[in-house]
């Protein structure tokens, strides 16, 4: 073999990406949503859940998990899209089908995808602004450090698990999709075609995966062009700023999800500014929580210490009609003062 | 005991006319178009139980909410504000002449409150599941939780503080008695559990730092939304009294219009202030996130229409109109005041909402998300003429003696 398939695969992938660039920029054009979006019966949240709660017991890893994207390496063969769905039982396709997107000319990179109900990873197409190469970027939940869609949920459906996993508990959940409001990635989907039992889909980190002995993510196992790398989380934040410092010039210097809202699972490097590969830059550092917790503490400070000069001011206004109706109408008077409060 | 009964059905829901005459009596255009209205609402209510929230909306994973929750909930409890703008000032401030102003102003806030969930039930994915908020599954951090908390016990305050009128109507003088001596206590807890969340609706919108455009999004927002929620309960009062004093004027007795009208003018003077606080505190909150530079844009000018046109400009109506004493003025700015809380509502939930996207790919609702919206509105309106019809909401019952 005199060309190995990751190199062919690089190869084609730069080629379709040149002609791109010729008929002109559509990869920003975005995706009205696939098939995928009429997806329902997922099977995967339950499965999840119901290993957390048999895991209860079992000693707790001594560091939570991560993935490190490097989206330089990404060759776009969107296998981790068919893994995925293979391991979750989502809606598949045959892998050939996701691996000939990249030499197509009309291909699903023509659009910017998102996450929906069938579908918890899509692989989005960008053009390098420094070399106009495709990047080939892996999107799936970030299993944030502090959720949003935790702190936003009125129910307690969400749990973030010691190994990093951010779960989902279907038996609970009302359907109100304030978790999809407070995600600042804009991942969690909604099984909107499910007539009596929807449910919030999203990845999990391959829960019942990395919780077995030596197990990794379905996206992670698949991956040839080695973009995905599944480990500890301190070892995979030392390890992307090796490679920021190890390669200068190639890659930009931030390692995407070390801090972003206070710090996610999924870590990315990239050589272009983030914004330009989907990712975005304008989310800050602050975990999504603590936009609410101030006001959530204000509205509590306020109903319980507040309310108290209300009641004992009604209660003295109260007494002082009484009091004031006294001398008139002594027939009454108690009449008049429980009959404050009518309308009329 | 039949014949009892029947009389008794005859008189308190009939209005003392036989059934046939009841049926014949209310057989005319609007009550026609009221029910094309509603009952258009009510199919879609049955479509969307049976083909699920797909189908029946064009909501999306990038917009889970649209019109329910834009119009429905945010636009329905602001303008269901009355009962706290009113029970806070007659109850609380002893502003007591405005004591008649305050039945029918529960009556909206009791009303709109229960229309505003029962129009939720049709946007949750598992409206069956409800209960779960109340009794089984907490979610501490959350504000929706908050939320969910405070219309429930805001709705049963609203039953206690209504609940004078229903017992007047059924006769029964112990528990009317018992409720009065209570609407106090429910006044003053209403007026804190309002508060709460009538500002927590727009905390909803603080989890979405990156999503409402800036000039929407400010740590300002529960206090917005709390003040404006009190101009849009005046503004409410101003346009239900206007209208139910023309169509429900045979019931008024002793109405005295100069008296009315001076009352009117007054709601005007309070709604000016909370305006004129509104729109300095939003000025501030422009300085203080320095976004200026958003105002030279198109959500710029969109931003400057609400707030000049619909918090500058009635601010500045009211106060001109109560120099003048023009109650007319004061009315058509009642309007506008309404219209512009409905505007911003839906600003903050809908247009301004992931401001970024192209305008392919925004939300816009689907012809059965505003059948549903307009049917909600259209029984609430049935409901409340039904009550005002038969209970003493609009008048004094001639049974029972004035309190104040």
């Amino acid at each position: 073999m005199g060309i190995s398939r990751r190199d062919f695969f690089k190869r084609t992938a730069t080629i379709a990406g040149t002609s791109l660039l010729g008929s002109g920029a559509i990869a920003h054009a975005y995706e009205k949503g696939g098939p995928s979006i009429f997806s329902k019966g997922n099977t995967a949240n339950r499965k999840n859940w119901k290993q957390w709660e048999e895991r209860k017991k079992a000693p707790a890893p001594e560091e939570p998990y991560s993935v490190l994207i490097d989206t330089t390496r990404c060759i776009g063969c969107r296998r981790c899209e068919w893994a995925c769905n293979e391991w979750n039982k989502n809606p598949n396709k045959p892998i050939k089908e996701f691996e000939a997107s990249v030499n197509q000319k009309k291909s699903v990179f023509d659009n910017v995808r998102r996450t929906h109900a069938g579908t918890f990873t899509v692989v989005n197409r960008y053009i390098s602004s420094k070399d106009r190469n495709p990047i080939y970027v892996k999107k799936q939940c970030m299993q944030c450090e502090d959720p949003g869609c935790l702190s936003a949920c009125f129910v307690e459906a969400f749990k973030k698990t010691a190994e990093g996993s951010v779960l989902y508990n279907p038996s609970v959940c009302i359907g109100c999709r304030y978790c999809m409001i407070a995600c600042p990635f804009d991942i969690p989907a909604y099984e909107y075609y499910e007539v009596l039992n929807p449910q919030v889909t999203k990845c999990t980190m391959c829960y019942d995966r990395i919780t077995k002995e030596g197990g990794v993510p379905a996206c992670v196992e698949i991956c040839l062009a080695e973009t995905l790398r599944f480990g500890k989380r301190s070892e995979l934040i030392n390890l992307a700023h090796e490679r920021i410092i190890n390669n200068p010039g190639k890659y930009v210097d931030h390692v995407y999800g070390e801090h972003e809202v206070g710090g996610a699972s999924w870590l990315y490097l990239s050589s272009v500014p983030f914004d330009e590969i989907g990712l975005r830059t304008d989310i800050g550092t602050t975990p999504i929580p603590k936009a609410s917790n101030g006001f959530l503490f204000a509205v509590k400070m306020f109903e319980i210490v507040g309310a108290w000069p209300l009641v004992f001011g009604a209660y003295y206004a109260i007494s002082k009609a009484r009091n004031k109706h006294k001398p008139s109408h002594d027939t009454s008077s108690e009449k008049k003062g429980e009959g404050h409060g009518a309308k009329h | 005991m039949a014949q009892n009964t029947n009389t008794w059905f005859r008189e308190k829901i009939l209005l003392g006319m036989t059934p046939r005459d009841y049926i014949i009596s209310n057989f005319n255009v609007p009550n026609l178009i009221a029910a094309v209205i509603v009952g258009l609402g009510v199919a879609v209510m049955i479509y969307r139980l049976f083909f699920g929230l797909g189908p029946s909306t064009n909501l999306s994973d990038t917009y889970p909410w649209g019109l329910w929750i834009g119009f429905d909930v945010l636009v329905g409890i602001a303008l269901a504000a009355p009962g706290l703008a009113l029970g806070t000032a007659v109850h609380l401030f002893g502003m007591k002449e405005y004591h008649h102003f305050v039945r029918p102003a529960i009556l909206s806030s009791l009303l709109g409150y229960i229309f505003a969930v029962f129009a939720l039930m049709f946007d949750l994915g598992r409206y069956y599941r409800i209960p779960y908020l109340i009794g089984w599954s907490w979610g501490f951090s959350s504000i929706l939780f908050l939320i969910g908390w405070h219309f429930f016990l805001y709705i049963n305050i609203c039953l206690i503080e209504w609940a004078p009128a229903l017992f007047e109507w059924l006769n029964l003088r112990k528990l009317r008695e018992f409720f009065s001596k209570l609407a106090i206590w429910a006044t003053i807890f209403g007026v804190i559990i309002a508060g709460g969340h009538q500002s927590a609706l727009g905390g909803l919108y603080l989890v979405a730092p990156a999503k409402l455009h800036p000039l929407w999004y400010s740590i300002l927002l529960p206090v917005f939304f709390l003040l404006s929620a009190i101009f849009a309960g005046i503004g409410m009062v101003i346009v239900e009294s206007s209208i139910t004093h023309k169509i429900f004027k045979r019931q008024l007795k002793d109405f005295n219009e100069a008296e009315y009208n001076r009352l009117v003018i007054g709601l005007g003077k309070g709604a000016a202030s909370a305006l004129f606080i509104y729109f300095i505190l939003k000025l501030f909150d422009l300085a203080h996130s320095n976004t200026w530079g958003y105002l030279n844009t198109p959500y710029g000018y969109w931003y400057l229409v609400e707030i000049l046109g619909f918090v500058l400009l009635p601010a500045i109506l009211f106060t001109h109109s109560a120099r003048k004493e023009k109650p007319k003025l004061v009315q058509f700015s009642g309007f506008l005041t309404a219209f512009g809380v409905i505007l911003n509502r839906l600003n903050v939930s809908i247009i301004a909402y992931n401001w970024y996207l192209p305008t392919s790919q925004k939300y816009y609702p689907l012809w059965s998300e505003i059948a549903l919206s307009i049917g909600v509105v259209g029984m609430l309106v049935l409901a409340y003429r039904f009550i005002v019809n038969r209970m003493a909401i609009m008048h004094e019952h001639p049974d029972y003696e004035s309190v104040h």
